[in-house]
């Protein structure tokens, strides 16, 4: 479904992706964990459309991307939970998922916000309140929700157990399992790796901008560097 | 008694078009980060572009509106052709290319129209209306009442319409607006036609009583500007207030001082507020989180 061949990005003239390369199959949950600085957020950002790439191709549904707006990319169905969860602090939490199915503005929303209460039901007690008063992991809830609303195909979470209560990362995760067993492909960015893992079909290892590694996820959790690097095992 | 009341009177008239040249700042900024020093030159350009085309035997209403029109049509090409190429500039740079493109068109206005001071008919007839002892302009009351209009207009549409939230949701977090899929470019060409369009109306409300010319815009914007950083740059409500106030203030001195120290108050205004209240009666201090 996402196929990435050869990406590189810099800052300015600093390049920090050096060339990679992944793919993305339909229905597949796919893991990038690595450290601080390797690149995630970045390679991430440049599948969005928000940060320019200096070459290589990334191909949605066999067709070449790299060139489009990012709010083409989003209509294509590609969305993105950012890092930090990104809310629009003073607005509702009803209108921070209005505005998640901005492309679809018109389209009746009622059956996809009833599936959305359904998935995070304490968002509905929450309904009129500004996103920016939630707690941490109600943010979350609520990025990923406004994230739904553009009916993606292919999602991109970027840290989403990031600064989460234990309970709260463990509820995080099995959303995350519920919406690929509801068919979603889904591209998870984690430094919590051991939860990344024990969740997603395949995993890559990104280390300064390159690929270091990749293979299933018991493969890569079997792997010696990544028990040490990673695990803390 | 009835001096005081002629100040206010005056001093709201004036306030209310500093309020919606503040308003266009305002809006521009909260989409962009751009303060937009061809604001003036908006309401200059309402003003003109009615005279000139009320003379060429066109109905009053109808070159108004077209005047309104084509000002949209100068805020729009501004962004395009002046602003978007150099997206991603230094907040500094732009607020240059703004000037810059604030002296080009007092210059075209001066080629296309003239340099000389032009009016338009009153509204609703030039017969002061006797009030308390002091007379008011009919044209004062358009001026209020078309500026209530415009801030009742504006504020239900940020409040009830999905669009109006898009240009919040822009404000508030850009890379999130894009990353919903939000086009940014298309929320920030629509501010400068919003903000082209209020400055056009103030232009065409203010030219009875103030008069026109090619160059009124320079000392508006900075007026407007003032009301803005008065308010608290950023503030709608803010905005509107600031400018109500330094109308007032303005008159006030005007009447009880020197007519000759009527503009030194907005500029004594600006430097007040950025030593003892930077972020405006009604902005919020900028608190960056770590």
């Amino acid at each position: 479904m996402l196929s990435i061949e050869n990406v590189t990005s810099a800052y300015g003239r600093i390049e920090v992706l050096h060339g990679v390369t992944l793919h993305v199959e339909v229905g597949e949950i796919v893991t990038l964990i690595g450290a601080n600085g390797a690149g995630k957020t970045t390679l991430l950002h440049a599948i969005s459309g928000v940060q320019p790439i200096t070459g290589g191709t990334i191909k949605f549904a066999g067709m070449p991307i790299e060139k489009r707006p990012a709010h083409a990319r989003v209509a294509f169905g590609i969305s993105q939970v950012p890092e930090g969860r990104q809310l629009f602090a003073p607005l509702s939490v009803k209108d921070n998922l209005r505005l998640g199915a901005w492309l679809r503005r018109g389209a009746d929303l009622k059956s996809d916000i009833a599936r959305i209460c359904a998935l995070f039901p304490m968002l509905e007690s929450m309904w009129e309140k500004p996103a920016g008063a939630l707690s941490g992991g109600q943010q979350q809830m609520l990025a990923i929700g406004r994230a739904l609303m553009a009916k993606p195909r292919l999602l991109l979470l970027d840290e989403p157990s990031m600064g989460l209560a234990p309970n709260m990362v463990d509820h995080v995760l099995s959303v995350i399992r519920a919406l690929k067993d509801d068919g979603l492909t889904i591209l998870l960015v984690e430094q919590n790796a051991p939860a990344a893992l024990a969740i997603a079909d395949r995993a890559y290892v990104l280390e300064t901008g390159r690929v270091a590694l990749s293979g299933t996820a018991a493969d890569i959790k079997a792997d010696r560097r990544v028990r040490e690097a990673y695990l803390g095992l | 008694m009835a001096e005081l009341l002629q100040f206010v009177s005056s001093g709201l008239t004036v306030g209310a078009i500093y309020a919606l040249v503040g308003l266009g700042f305002t809006l521009i900024y909260k989409a962009s980060d751009i303060i937009n020093f061809a604001q003036g030159e908006f309401v200059m350009l309402g003003g003109m572009m009615t005279v000139f085309v009320a003379m060429a035997d066109v109905p009053l209403p109808v070159a108004a509106l077209i005047a309104a029109i084509v000002t949209a049509g100068v805020g729009l090409a501004l962004h395009r052709f002046a602003i978007e190429p150099a997206r991603g500039a230094s907040p500094v740079v732009l607020i240059m290319i703004t000037i810059g493109a604030s002296i080009f068109l007092r210059g075209i206005a001066q080629i296309v129209f003239d340099k000389r001071f032009h009016s338009l008919p009153p509204l609703f007839g030039s017969d002061p209306i006797q009030f308390g002892g002091a007379a008011i302009l009919p044209q004062s009351l358009a001026v209020l009442g078309g500026a209530a209009f415009i801030v009742i207009l504006l504020w239900l549409f940020i409040e009830r319409t999905l669009l109006g939230k898009a240009v919040i949701a822009t404000s508030a977090n850009r890379l999130a607006a894009r990353l919903i899929g939000i086009d940014t470019r298309q929320i920030v060409d629509f501010s400068f036609v919003v903000s082209a369009v209020i400055g056009a109306i103030a232009g065409i409300l203010i030219t009875p009583i103030a008069l026109t010319s090619y160059d009124v815009g320079t000392l508006l914007a900075l007026k407007g500007f003032a009301a803005a950083m008065l308010g608290g740059i950023g503030s709608a409500p803010g905005a509107v207030v600031g400018g109500l106030l330094l109308g007032m203030i303005e008159a006030m001195t005007a009447g009880y001082l020197s007519s000759n120290y009527k503009d030194a108050v907005a500029f004594l205004i600006i430097l007040i507020v950025l030593i003892a209240i930077p972020q405006g009666l009604f902005g919020r201090a900028k608190i960056e989180r770590v």
